[in-house]
């Protein structure tokens, strides 16, 4: 179903899958595996708190001192023989991409996972120039294959059983069916090593830049990203102006950081860092190495002296897998590149406020998204900011008024004794209509149950309780 | 065309505004410190043994396999004995004095890195054995290098990954594995660094575990000592 807003569309969306029951438990069930396997993580470290403390402080010295850090970083990669471009908006890096691809007459891309591409809607715009992508991670990949977006940022397939996985398979690729997730698994690993082997150029994001070295930092678990970075003979990164940390030590924090709010694991099974093409003594590596870095409005949520700290994000996911609203309603529903909570927080920094800023509404500001955090972001305290400046810069009419009245009733005893009558009257006027196309009230009470009113309240209860205990004394 | 001094003009004009007391700062004496937050992150072990023990416990629970052997001699034996229960019919490996001396009694056929074959051959061989820069305890890594330990696809394209180490190449933790590249390489590091943590994993299906999913399904250290 399309509708006119993403607001209209992801009410639309969330109200089909909050009825799902059986997708739901399935996400939870899956959820609460990660938070189990993270909680015996976090036990390994000395103290988890306090590394979370250094985690922060790190992304925040990099972002207080971006402007000399990435200027740093691009000089140390253009030392050592790497072309760095900086893009303003999706549209230059784009372009820019499309220049490098056709200026090496290639017909094959690899990608390894990159979000950032997926912002900047890449894939498109390769396929419209008549090149083949193909996406190596295999949640990627099995979500490339059915044409849909990621459904988490970390884990993309998540919401898919075997069987669907299997029947996409069978439909695009021709295999036989499978319940097997090992069989499955090595259909797109035979599939990926001859695109590997094909491909003209490598393209994927990076987790991390590192300043004092000039290096790209990329986290994963299946060597896809380590393929796609070393066998074509060109590579490109692609990454947001936010990614920077100072110094090469300080992934010694970092790494481990993301390896435990991400996936649970204490370390992904590579952690690598690439800071040039190949160099000379070198046996291989691609002969050029590309750095786009994107801004794409990442500066005008910088100039947010209150959110900020948002950009010391390093898209690790945790807070989507805690959250209850992700939980309920899954990922697609969003509407948006990055899903969750953080997603809720920057999308309308990067797409407009008015737009989606009823995803800040979307949440029970619970705060498990803030304190799971590894770099302790004020999450749903942002979410309550841009609640305020979305309010703040327009409409509200309606709700202001409604306050207004409602105040007006309960400040004056009279007025609210009035309305007691009236509200037991509507109650059943209402009880017919409700939930109904009718109903004023109806996204509400749709799914949701309002208590009848007391035949009585208590003050009249209480008047006649010392009426007949006055009776009885006398 | 935005371009380096308009973008980097953006982020100066987006700071010069301070931060609001009211964001989440991260301050704090020490706070910022990486070799403070050491004693944070998982310990190493602070004696070889200890080390060891810690390296054992992880790589298990990665599902590696780790075997010290006492000299060359036995590694090269361990080598010649996998290579038949394996069935190799060829590997590949690049030139240094660990691996020479390893590989030397080695009756399979071995593709070196050195040479430059093309993609195409080394997709072919059954195992890559490498050195390493370093082993880590704390996270029970491998720490490799591009130029160190026989390129970048050396470590990843064959199907099973075996790695020749010392024991003193045992390191306690990952800061210790930068400051030695810093020793080791200076101002000018090598393109390409990973640490290597298990074999290649995948739980995009259903979360369940799947070794393999791109890269080497096995991950043999060798840990030459005593
Ligand atoms: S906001 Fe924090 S928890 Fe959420 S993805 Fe970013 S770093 Fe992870």
């Amino acid at each position: 179903m399309t509708s006119d807003t993403p607001a209209h569309q992801f009410q639309e969306d969330s109200a089909v899958s909050t009825a799902d029951f059986e997708h739901r438990q399935w996400m939870q069930d899956a959820l609460h595996g990660y938070e189990n396997t993270r909680g015996g993580t976090e036990a390994m470290f000395g103290d988890f708190e306090q590394a979370r403390q250094t985690a922060a402080a790190i992304k925040w010295e990099a972002i207080e001192n971006l402007d000399t850090l990435l200027g740093e970083f691009a000089d140390k990669l253009e030392a050592r023989g790497t072309r760095v471009f900086w893009a303003g908006n999706g549209k230059e890096a784009v372009d820019y991409i499309l220049g490098v691809c056709k200026e090496h007459g290639a017909k094959n891309i690899i990608k390894s996972k990159c979000m950032t591409t997926e912002e900047i809607h890449l894939n498109p715009a390769l396929e419209a120039a008549g090149m083949q992508v193909v996406e190596s991670d295999l949640g990627e990949y099995i979500v490339q294959l059915r044409e849909e977006p990621p459904f988490h940022f970390v884990f993309p397939a998540m919401h898919l059983k075997r069987d669907r996985i299997s029947q996409i398979f069978e439909e695009k690729l021709g295999t036989e069916p499978s319940s097997d997730p090992e069989e499955l698994t090595m259909i797109a690993r035979r599939v990926m090593r001859q695109k590997y082997c094909e491909a003209d150029i490598g393209i994927s994001g990076a987790n991390f830049a590192v300043a004092d070295s000039g290096m790209i930092s990329i986290t994963e678990n299946e060597g896809n990203a380590r393929l796609t970075t070393s066998l074509p003979k060109v590579h490109i990164a692609v990454l947001g102006i936010e990614k920077v940390v100072p110094k090469l030590e300080d992934l010694s924090v970092m790494l481990q950081m993301l390896g435990t709010a991400g996936t649970g694991q204490w370390l992904t099974a590579y952690n690598s860092m690439i800071g040039g093409p190949r160099q000379p003594g070198e046996v291989d590596g691609p002969e050029e190495f590309h750095v786009v870095l994107l801004d794409n409005h990442r500066t005008k949520l910088l100039a947010d002296p209150e959110q900020r700290d948002a950009l010391r994000c390093i898209r690790c996911g945790a807070c989507l897998n805690v959250c209850p609203i992700f939980k309920n309603i899954g990922g697609h529903n969003y509407g948006t590149t990055y899903q969750g909570p953080i997603g809720s927080v920057i999308t309308p920094h990067l797409r407009g406020l008015q737009s989606y800023k009823h995803l800040s509404f979307s949440s029970s500001l619970c705060g498990a998204c803030s304190e799971t955090c590894p770099v302790k972001i004020d999450l749903h305290h942002h979410l309550m900011r841009n609640r305020r400046n979305a309010v703040q810069e327009k409409g509200g009419k309606m709700e202001r008024w409604m306050f207004g009245q409602f105040a007006k009733v309960m400040t004056h005893p009279k007025r609210y004794r009035g309305s007691e009558g009236l509200m037991r009257f509507g109650a059943k006027l209402w009880l017919p209509f409700k939930g109904r196309k009718l109903d004023p009230l109806k996204a509400w009470t749709a799914s949701r149950d309002l208590p009848a009113p007391a035949p009585k309240s208590f003050m009249k209860q209480w008047q006649a309780q010392e009426r007949e205990q006055e009776e009885g004394k006398s | 065309m935005s371009g380096r001094e308009e973008i980097l003009g953006r982020v100066r004009e987006a700071l010069s505004v301070p931060s609001h007391a009211g964001v989440k700062a991260v301050s704090g004496e020490g706070v910022r410190d990486v070799r403070k937050a050491r004693g944070f992150l998982p310990d190493g072990g602070a004696t070889p043994e200890a080390r060891l023990k810690k390296f054992r416990k992880l790589a298990a629970k990665l599902k590696a396999e780790v075997e010290v052997l006492p000299d060359l001699a036995a590694a090269g034996a361990f080598l010649a004995d996998l290579a038949k229960t394996e069935g190799w019919r060829q590997i590949a490996s690049h030139r240094n004095d660990l691996t020479n001396s390893v590989l030397t009694s080695l009756k399979v056929p071995i593709l070196w890195t050195d040479d430059e074959p093309g993609t195409a051959d080394l997709e072919q061989v059954e195992a890559g054995v490498t050195s390493c820069e370093a082993l880590i305890a704390q996270t029970g890594s491998v720490f490799v290098t591009g130029k160190g330990c026989g390129g970048r696809a050396l470590s990843v394209l064959p199907p099973h990954h075996v790695v020749i180490a010392t024991l003193d190449q045992l390191l306690p933790d990952m800061l210790a594995a930068f400051d030695l590249l810093r020793e080791r390489y200076g101002d000018n590091p090598p393109s390409f660094v990973s640490f290597i943590t298990g074999a290649s994993r995948t739980g995009d299906i259903e979360r369940i575990l799947v070794l393999g999913a791109h890269g080497p399904k096995r991950l043999t250290i060798l840990i030459v000592g005593n």
